[in-house]
């Protein structure tokens, strides 16, 4: 089927306790029309990583606010690319210094989101990058 | 692993195989495969079903906030404690608005990112009133294939008819909380009804200990049907604090009496029932995929259109279309 809905894993990677925006995302995100596995917060890259190939998702989406985004997203496109998932779409959202998305957009994610961006227009940037798996 | 490539049957092939050496990923490609109906699928799922049975299928099911998915992982330590292996899917509702979910079960159940023993899907229901999605009883056996030792189906969260998980699980635990309703609420038909193991969570309550003992004696027998149930069949009322771990070992040890004993003494007619609940599963679907295909869209069209009008109701218009597919075949 193609019009079936893009799985999208929406993940709190790190320390910082700042989850309503992640949550009000993964709402939005479903109203949307995706289906949206949250795991919650203070996950690590392995359990971001863990998640997304068991759940076989199109899209990772990271939510950070703790400023520790040059550690965290690294890793976990890294371990992305050990396990054969290059095809994953890879977001960001939070406070991210603009030199910094220019470094994270280099290093392979597909979109930075910054405070002010509305739920629709990171629904249509994800409708219009994902790839949807077909096995 | 690189996407295998090449005729359905081929990637069926590879994907399975790859799957049941243990390759992760392929195993949740499989998965997917499976959620979408594809032709992958269905050469998968023909490779793997005589491969399945092995495993232990427990489904848990309960309302909404009695604590189903804590209580998964809370077996799922217990069980990692005593080496064996365990797969989860866990089924969250679809809006039937926008056809998106909000599949949050993985949020209880963290801590196996690095164990290869323990291996969690969660499931859309995608419009599949049941409790489960259509295809979560193939998902099962495609991780029954892949050599988990344990494989739980958590429901979403039920009312008090979704007995469809009975019929996809070897042993159905049902989750009730203390003080959830009065007695009259225990003696209704319905999901007590296929109970297994009747589970009161959340233990550490006040009343947990009244609501089990209200449970014990609403479940015993009464009428001929129950009387005749030999005792086995009969399911247990447990105590567990899914949060503390109190009470898990002897839910563990209550699957494992339950899973020895429905080995030696599951009826032909319990089997041919878990059967047909798989096969009516494809078979709707089918007919759907028919009712679609462009001989017959414009009948199936007109004749929903004319209940959506209230100009005949829906038996009418199975009728209808039932003839139909009936013409269709012979022509």
């Amino acid at each position: 089927m193609t019009d079936r809905p893009l799985k999208v894993l929406i993940a709190k990677p790190g320390l910082d306790g700042h989850d309503r925006g992640a949550k009000v995302l993964a709402r939005g995100l479903r109203d949307e029309g995706f289906e949206v596995v949250y795991t919650g917060l203070r996950q690590t890259p392995d359990m971001i990583v863990t998640a997304a190939l068991q759940e076989d998702v199109d899209v990772v989406g990271m939510s950070i606010l703790s400023g520790a985004h040059m550690t965290l997203v690294p890793r976990v496109l890294d371990q992305l690319r050990e396990r054969g998932m290059r095809d994953v779409l890879v977001t960001v959202g939070g406070i991210i210094p603009d030199d910094d998305v220019e470094e994270l957009r280099a290093a392979g994610v597909a979109g930075v989101f910054g405070p002010g961006t509305t739920i629709r227009e990171v629904a249509d940037f994800i409708r219009a990058h994902a790839t949807p798996r077909e096995a | 692993m690189t996407d295998p490539a090449g005729s359905p049957a081929e990637r069926a092939a590879a994907l399975a195989d790859t799957a049941r050496a243990g390759d992760r990923r392929s195993l949740a490609r499989l998965l997917t495969a499976v959620e979408n109906h594809t032709p992958v699928a269905e050469e998968a799922l023909r490779r793997l079903y005589p491969l399945a049975g092995g495993a232990h299928l427990v489904g848990i099911t309960g309302p909404p906030g009695a604590g189903k998915s804590t209580l998964v992982a809370a077996v799922i330590a217990q069980l990692r404690a005593a080496g064996r292996t365990v797969a989860v899917v866990a089924v969250d509702p679809s809006s039937p608005i926008t056809g998106g979910a909000l599949l949050g079960d993985r949020v209880r159940m963290q801590g196996y990112a690095q164990d290869d023993g323990v291996f969690i899907r969660s499931m859309a229901s995608r419009g599949h009133a049941g409790g489960l999605a259509a295809t979560s009883t193939s998902a099962a056996a495609v991780l029954d294939a892949a050599g988990f030792d344990i494989v739980l189906l958590e429901t979403v969260g039920t009312g008090q008819s979704e007995v469809e998980v009975a019929a996809a699980a070897d042993t159905t635990v049902v989750l009730e909380a203390p003080e959830m309703g009065d007695e009259v609420q225990a003696i209704k038909a319905g999901l007590l009804e296929v109970a297994d193991i009747v589970v009161v969570n959340k233990g550490d309550r006040p009343g947990a200990q009244r609501t089990a003992a209200q449970l014990r004696a609403m479940l015993a027998p009464a009428g001929q049907a129950q009387a005749d149930r030999p005792p086995a069949k009969r399911p247990e009322v447990l105590i567990t604090t899914a949060v503390s771990g109190d009470g898990v070992p002897e839910l563990v040890a209550a699957l494992d009496r339950h899973r020895a004993v429905g080995a030696s003494e599951a009826t032909p007619a319990a089997r041919r029932a878990r059967a047909a609940a798989q096969v009516r599963a494809v078979l709707v679907e089918r007919l759907w995929h028919r009712l679609a295909s462009p001989a017959l869209a414009g009948e199936t069209a007109a004749a929903l259109d004319a209940v959506a009008r209230h100009d005949i109701d829906p038996y009418a218009a199975a009728d209808v279309l039932l003839a139909a597919l009936g013409r269709e075949e012979t022509p």
